[in-house]
């Protein structure tokens, strides 16, 4: 039986974890992810919880120990925020180029220098090229069930899965959350069974030194080069849409909560401007516009969901009536824009969508991100538009003069 | 009970053919480490010597499983094999972890303290080279004095090697081991009884290396040797804290006949540029070590 609890972020995806069945945990504390894997020690250490808990000395150890014991054929789990994933950055690339469905929780927290604890997405963002599926969350029920779907994705993709949420804004904050029925994710999510596992029974060397082009086996069968083995990659995270959107609808038809897959959409059909945004701050947007429709500006609102494998197609379908594009985000790609602004454009140019986009700087380091300043800053915007302005880069809230 | 020559396992694990050097010291040391291991072993290696012994996609010269790892990650890859094998209910599968010098004694070694204090069940091997060999002989903290690497090309290495056995030692596991190639009863006799430990073992081996240390590669055995008979290399095990000299080690320290030190710096260009005040030095941190430990064997 399914029942409804009041959650932090952290406990939610716990709850999520335990469900999933688990057999290899591995972390490192870093706030503000140190709750949820805090949770899940306590619950194995309680026996309520049947998985083997390694306790290593750093991120770069933890996403090493969900590699190898992903090869021999384990469930793995581990979560982090900012540093810590910065630390893993070189492991998760051999998580995805060893095509291991790992799933981890990045609690999304602004990177240094200087030191914050605070939230923004600049970490998982500096990752987005590790090839790793990213999907975001925007509240603590999409923290749960979204933690249940990237097994389901993982392990049908073959490829790794960050499942984002924002650091305190949804980690410590309290909701009513909904727990899925055990026996209902049980038959959703079926036991790991990897395809290639380590074992002395069937000697396999595993990522060894590889040459740039094809090669032949002892047996004579043309193997892969590192280029196809790239290759492979590539069409693994394009491919991935496809089971992202299946595992959504699915899970709708399961559980009865359809999170959109690769993005959701609010009050667009009708909309004059499309504010786009990921996570907690899509979330805050839908505020925002319902206080311009009060106001007599007829808003929307597209969240990104799928950040990694881009909803190319998703994005070009939704914003295709939209006169004008407002996209807020937590992260710079420094020297040009908000990442998601460039990822956007890129998608939309020469599909015959013209309309102007303004770029959003929010939030970073846990600035306060009101919805009434983000309504005002649509106002701007759609002001500017009129009188012009096509293209507009701002940092929201900062003093930049 | 140490094992008869003739009743080491015939088996070969390594496949006729790989891409070492000529007269590598680790391949020699690598045969008679899997020959002792035997099934049911999973091996993890970083970037090393090792890596390019092992061959190329699609094609490999060890019929072992070995994962690949990157080189901090050593002992974390061993600590997440034991944990997935664990998680399987396969717990009689050997997890062997082998790295160089390089991977050991300076990028891998907080990963290694890590799975040491953790008391992780598995084997850790580094095979010291004393420097990095795989990528063109540079200086690692395990290079002695007076040694010319393409990090120290003119002055020659200014420090001592860094004392790993003492640093393992420290973590207070249940067994440690130094070995040689030179001497593989002793090495096979001291991986027997590693398998059948619980815990942390680690287990070092000096590796001679032909074009790093700059000797024809016929004389390997012959340079292991004389680093023995030197005690450059003593052969010891400490088991549960207890200190014991092996093999040839224990037979120099029974009659009082080990050699000078110059017999074995002469024979390698490495050395070349060494100073009489470097030999010196040398010699006076290879005497102090060897009375550590005949102290510590009489105790």
């Amino acid at each position: 039986m399914s029942e409804v609890k009041i959650l932090t972020g952290n406990q939610a995806a716990a709850a999520a974890v335990k469900l999933c069945k688990v057999q290899v945990i591995s972390a490192y504390p870093i706030t503000p992810s140190t709750s949820l894997t805090e949770t899940l020690a306590e619950w194995i250490e309680r026996g309520e919880l049947k998985a083997e808990y390694v306790r290593v000395e750093s991120e770069h150890s933890v996403m090493t120990v969900c590699v190898a014991a992903a090869t021999v054929g384990a469930r793995v789990f581990t979560s982090t925020s900012s540093h810590g994933l910065l630390y893993m950055h070189e492991q998760l690339h051999w998580a995805a180029g060893s095509r291991l469905p790992i799933v981890t929780c990045v609690v999304n927290r602004g990177v240094g220098a200087p030191w914050s604890i605070f939230n923004d997405q600049q970490d998982s963002i500096a990752q987005r090229d590790t090839g790793w599926i990213q999907l975001y969350c925007r509240d603590n029920q999409e923290i749960i069930d979204t933690v249940i779907q990237a097994y389901r994705i993982a392990e049908q993709a073959y490829c790794p899965v960050m499942v984002c949420y924002d650091g305190f804004v949804l980690s410590h904050t309290m909701m009513p959350v909904e727990i899925p029925d055990a026996e209902k994710v049980n038959a959703f999510l079926p036991p790991y069974k990897p395809h290639t596992f380590l074992s002395p029974e069937e000697p396999r060397n595993i990522n060894p030194v590889i040459f740039p082009s094809q090669r032949r086996d002892d047996l004579g069968i043309l193997r892969d080069g590192y280029m196809e083995f790239r290759w492979k990659l590539q069409n693994a995270l394009e491919g991935a849409r496809e089971i992202i959107v299946a595992a959504n609808r699915e899970y709708a038809e399961s559980f009865g909560r359809d999170h959109g897959g690769m993005l959701w959409s609010y009050k667009t059909d009708d909309a004059e401007v499309c504010i786009v945004g990921m996570g907690s701050l899509a979330s805050e947007a839908t505020a925002a516009a319902d206080l311009l429709r009060e106001g007599g500006i007829r808003a929307g609102v597209v969240g990104i969901r799928a950040y990694r494998p881009f909803p190319r197609q998703e994005v070009r379908e939704v914003l295709k009536k939209a006169p004008a594009i407002v996209i807020f985000e937590k992260n710079v790609s420094y020297g040009y824009e908000g990442a998601l602004s460039a990822d956007l454009k890129a998608a939309l140019y020469g599909t015959g969508i013209d309309a102007p986009v303004h770029n959003y700087i929010a939030g970073l380091g846990g600035r306060d991100v009101k919805a009434a300043e983000l309504a005002e800053a649509v106002r701007a915007s759609l002001a500017d538009i009129a009188s012009g302005t096509r293209e507009r880069q701002t940092w929201l809230n900062c003093v930049t003069e | 009970m140490p094992e008869k020559l003739f009743n080491v396992n015939q088996k070969e694990y390594i496949l006729p053919g790989n891409r070492s050097c000529q007269g590598c010291g680790l391949s020699l040391a690598y045969r008679y480490i899997l020959k002792a291991l035997r099934e049911n072993t999973i091996m993890t290696i970083p970037a090393s010597c090792l890596t390019v012994l092992h061959g190329l996609y699609p094609t490999t010269s060890v019929n072992v499983p070995c994962l690949n790892c990157t080189f901090a990650s050593t002992a974390a890859s061993a600590s997440g094999l034991v944990a997935g094998l664990a998680a399987m209910n396969r717990t009689d599968t050997t997890v062997v972890a082998m790295a160089g010098d390089g991977g050991t004694f300076d990028i891998g070694l907080q990963a290694l303290s890590g799975a040491a204090e953790r008391g992780t069940d598995f084997i850790y091997v580094c095979y010291d080279n004393e420097g990095y060999m795989n990528t063109g002989t540079q200086r690692s903290s395990a290079t002695p004095i007076g040694a010319l690497t393409t990090t120290t090309p003119v002055l020659t290495k200014q420090q001592n090697k860094k004392d790993m056995m003492k640093i393992m030692e420290a973590h207070d596991i249940p067994y440690l081991a130094m070995m040689s190639p030179s001497y593989p009863v002793d090495l096979y006799d001291k991986f027997v009884k590693a398998k059948r430990i619980k815990g942390t073992r680690y287990m070092q081996i000096s590796a001679p290396c032909p074009p790093g240390w700059v000797f024809p590669p016929k004389d390997t055995v012959k340079l292991g040797r004389l680093a023995v008979e030197t005690s450059v290399v003593v052969l010891y095990e400490i088991e549960d804290g207890k200190f014991r000299l092996t093999g040839r080690s224990k037979t120099l320290a029974e009659k009082g006949t080990r050699a000078p030190l110059v017999q074995y710096i002469e024979k390698q260009g490495r050395f070349k540029k060494m100073s009489m005040e470097q030999l010196g030095k040398m010699q006076k941190w290879v005497d102090g070590k060897w009375n550590e430990y005949l102290k510590r064997a009489e105790g």
